[in-house]
């Protein structure tokens, strides 16, 4: 047996002390409901800033109700934002939406939690690492939140921050650190889970018969661990660029506003693209991945069948993760780049393509023949299938040279890529809230409020993102600070208002949400270990589990979701069960 | 599909080592992607000074060695800690933090002399990588430094204590990656 060194000795005896057990905890469980809380809270934060922006795209020049007057004169004179206050507010919530929000909720918060309970560990391998990766985290987060208040401002070159632009506009330097920061956190987070669970798995739990959850979460952290250091070496660039006045990404006799620019010059503008992408296309599957771990296990256990392919599901997930490596510059079709190039990178857009629809293709099939149980989790879980399939499909066209190059940069690009982590991964985050919580809290969320959450949330969004498609066809732009400008706009203006209200009603609909998950902690009817009739290894110990999890290190004998085995009178045997 | 006796699950490695590995495959690919910018500027300048027109080849050299010879002490270092020989550790890698600040030493003598000739990462492309790449690589062997130096300190308190051989394993494996990627900085920037 390997020797679980840092678990071990750490974790003899539970923590004392306040500050100790909730704080500045070395236990994988209050980590993730740490991670969870905050990520949750960047999340509403990177969506109030979109609310803005909302108003203004829906109503430009109009003064934003109530905030409006609450908004410094020089970001909001007389409650209508200016333009460099609109680049602002959209580079900080693509930022905080993607960096903040979306990957500490899959990883920091399920994985943390959930991970090292399904593979039936005591903690994660490093737990004080994986307490410095949260403390790494929410300084970063907060530094970079705190640049709306800082002189300079915040960064306005959106989250890409492609230069010269991100060189030149005022607030990026905040930016870069507070990457650096949130990078470095991730990092280590991506090591503290590749050895937990190469290492730390109980008896029996060999590779295939570890969760799809557990797979997700093994992939997307290869992805973290080997897309996030070029990013952060490209951001150290930048940052030199910014501080020590080297010209990495300017090039040779850039002229700004009449002026040529003050830098010696002779660098590549182009460097930065490839960089950034070669991180940010592995980076959509660090959003999407866990997500889809979420709902297989919601699935399985839902349907009451083993899931359709549970091969096919993982070899799936690690041909996505290899292949995200060589199709990055499918983003910059439009950058400059030869036509031998983009050929090779249409194709492997092609490619990838193939084993998402395999994923899909297999939880789809999933649902064949099972006694489907209506959970507010299974509802979330059935949603994602469609909702993120819109979002997968839409990106054919984007893929492919000739389409992408009139599609580039309209609002087809951004109702793409927000079905595809909006409908897609937060619809999925939001089922495992709901799956999970009776794991965190012993208690379960009321199903009345859920179905509510879920329908209006559902169909709000759809009204969000929807209206976006219609509009980039007909040509609207991206990052667009006022449609009205452009006459072939004023035919889809109607659509802006749609999305701005129905972005709203997505915030009111989040109302039973937050309400219900308080209240759940402390009033929702109590559940015990395992309420959902599960096989997986968390729902063998209790809930919440102690510090140190399981009574007894569990052993496995069987593959994850044995549901409705023959000649058995219970329709489910968990995996730590060795005869039927 | 039915049950089967458990066996134990686990890659073999420690912990700690595994860990280290995983980090060093991050550093990796954070090295690759500044040598990729080096590749990709030079191939795209009109013009590139030789390395060795300005640049201080001999330190370089002299530092190449200081490097090479430290990791060669943190090989006996590791030596003597699995030996279990408390005194031939510390001599080792007491001789390993001290080559490691020669190398700081020399470097800063390079960069005086760099800044004293009004040459800075702003002057010109070429010293902007140099000056970037250098230093952080520089940042690593200070990281190293405080590594070693950590290892020596607990070395008094920590010496029985069942991790610590697989710990001077692991500040081992790092040091020898700062040597590596030194050993290719070197010809990069100041030969070819
Ligand atoms: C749920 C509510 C959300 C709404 C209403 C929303 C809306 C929008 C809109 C309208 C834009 C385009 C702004 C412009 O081009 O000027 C945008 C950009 C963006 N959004 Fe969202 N979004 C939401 C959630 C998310 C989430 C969850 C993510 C990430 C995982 C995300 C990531 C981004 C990114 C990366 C951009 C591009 C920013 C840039 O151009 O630099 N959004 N969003
Ligand atoms: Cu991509």
């Amino acid at each position: 047996m390997v020797t679980h060194d840092a678990a071990h000795d750490q974790h003899a005896q539970a923590p004392s002390g306040w500050l100790r057990a909730y704080v500045f905890s070395v236990d994988h469980k209050v980590i993730g409901l740490q991670y969870l809380m905050t990520s949750m809270l960047f999340l509403l934060a990177g969506f109030g800033l979109m609310l803005l922006m909302r108003w203004q795209l829906a109503f430009p020049g109009q003064p934003i109700p109530i905030i409006g007057k609450l908004l410094s004169p020089s970001l909001a004179p007389n409650g209508v934002m200016t333009g460099e206050f609109y680049n602002a507010l959209g580079a900080m919530h693509g930022t905080i939406m993607v960096f903040l929000g979306i990957v500490p909720l899959a990883v920091g918060a399920f994985g943390n939690y959930v991970l090292p309970l399904q593979i039936g560990a005591p903690d994660m391998a490093f737990p004080r690492l994986n307490m410095m990766s949260y403390w790494l985290y929410l300084p970063g987060g907060l530094l970079m939140l705190s640049s709306f208040i800082l002189p300079g401002g915040a960064a306005q070159s959106g989250w890409t921050s492609y230069p010269p632009l991100s060189i030149i506009n005022p607030g990026q330097t905040v930016w870069l650190l507070a990457m650096v920061i949130i990078i470095t956190s991730s990092l280590l987070g991506a090591i503290n889970f590749l050895v937990t669970t190469l290492n730390m798995r109980a008896r029996g739990m060999s590779l295939w018969r570890m969760p799809v959850f557990v797979w997700a979460q093994l992939v997307t952290s290869v992805l973290l661990l080997l897309a996030f250091p070029p990013l952060e070496a490209a951001a150290v660039l930048q940052f030199m660029d910014r501080v020590a006045g080297t010209s990495f990404y300017i090039p040779s006799d850039l002229v700004v506003l009449g002026l040529r620019h003050r830098a010696s010059g002779g660098g590549q503008p182009l460097l930065w693209q490839h960089l950034f992408w070669f991180l940010a296309h592995p980076e959509v599957y660090v959003l999407v991945l866990p997500p889809m771990g979420i709902v297989a296990e919601i699935m399985a256990a839902n349907t009451r069948k083993p899931l359709h392919g549970y091969k096919t599901i993982v070899l799936g997930m690690i041909s996505v993760g290899v292949m995200s490596f060589v199709v990055w510059a499918h983003h910059m079709f439009i950058s400059g780049m030869s036509p031998i190039l983009s050929n090779f990178f249409l194709v492997t857009t092609m490619i990838i393509s193939v084993p998402s629809v395999a994923i899909l293709t297999c939880l789809i099939y999933s649902l064949r023949g099972g006694s489907i149980r209506f959970t507010t989790p299974m509802l979330f879980a059935l949603a994602f299938l469609p909702m993120f399939g819109i979002g997968g499909l839409t990106g054919l066209p984007l893929g492919l040279t000739a389409t992408d190059i009139y599609l580039h940069d309209t609002y087809y690009v951004i109702g793409h890529f927000h079905y595809v982590v909006v409908t897609g991964s937060i619809i999925g985050l939001m089922a495992g809230v709901y799956h999970w919580f009776p794991k965190w809290f012993g208690r379960k969320m009321d199903d009345r409020l859920g179905r509510i959450h879920f329908w209006g949330t559902l169909l709000s969004m759809n009204g969000v993102f929807f209206p976006m498609f219609i509009m980039g066809m007909a040509g609207v732009s991206r990052r667009l600070w006022d449609p009205t400008a452009q006459a072939h706009n004023l035919t889809t203006q109607h659509l802006n208002v749609v999305s701005t209200a129905s972005a709203y009603l997505l915030l009111l609909f989040q109302a039973p949400f937050i309400y219900n998950f308080f209240h759940s902690i402390f009033k929702g009817q109590k559940s015990e270990e395992n309420p959902w009739q599960a096989t997986t290894l968390e729902w063998a110990c209790p809930s919440p589990p102690p510090h140190g999890n399981f009574e007894k290190p569990p052993c496995v004998y069987r593959e994850p979701y044995d549901y409705s085995p023959r000649g058995c009178e219970r329709d489910y045997i968990p995996q730590n069960v060795e005869a039927a | 599909m039915a049950a089967s006796a458990p066996q134990c699950a686990g890659s073999g490695v420690s912990n700690a080592k595994l860990g280290v590995w995983l980090f060093l495959a991050s550093e990796v690919m954070l090295f690759a992607t500044l040598f990729t910018t080096y590749l990709v500027l030079r191939l795209g300048s009109a013009s590139w000074p030789r390395g060795w027109e300005t640049l201080n080849v001999p330190l370089a050299m002299m530092n190449t060695f200081v490097l090479i010879t430290s990791s060669v002490t943190m090989v006996l270092a590791y030596a003597k800690a699995v030996e279990r020989d408390l005194a031939g550790f510390r001599k080792f890698m007491g001789i390993t933090i001290l080559l490691g600040f020669a190398f700081l030493a020399v470097k800063s003598v390079e960069y005086g002399t760099k800044f004293h000739h009004h040459h800075y990462p702003s002057t010109n492309i070429f010293f902007a990588i140099y000056f970037t790449m250098t230093g952080l690589h520089g940042l690593h062997v200070i990281g190293g430094i405080i590594v070693n130096s950590a290892l020596y300190y607990l070395s008094g308190k920590e010496w029985d204590h069942p991790l610590f051989v697989g710990r001077v394993e692991g500040a081992g494996l790092y040091w020898h990656f700062v040597d590596i990627v030194w050993i290719f900085l070197f010809p990069a920037l100041y030969l070819l």
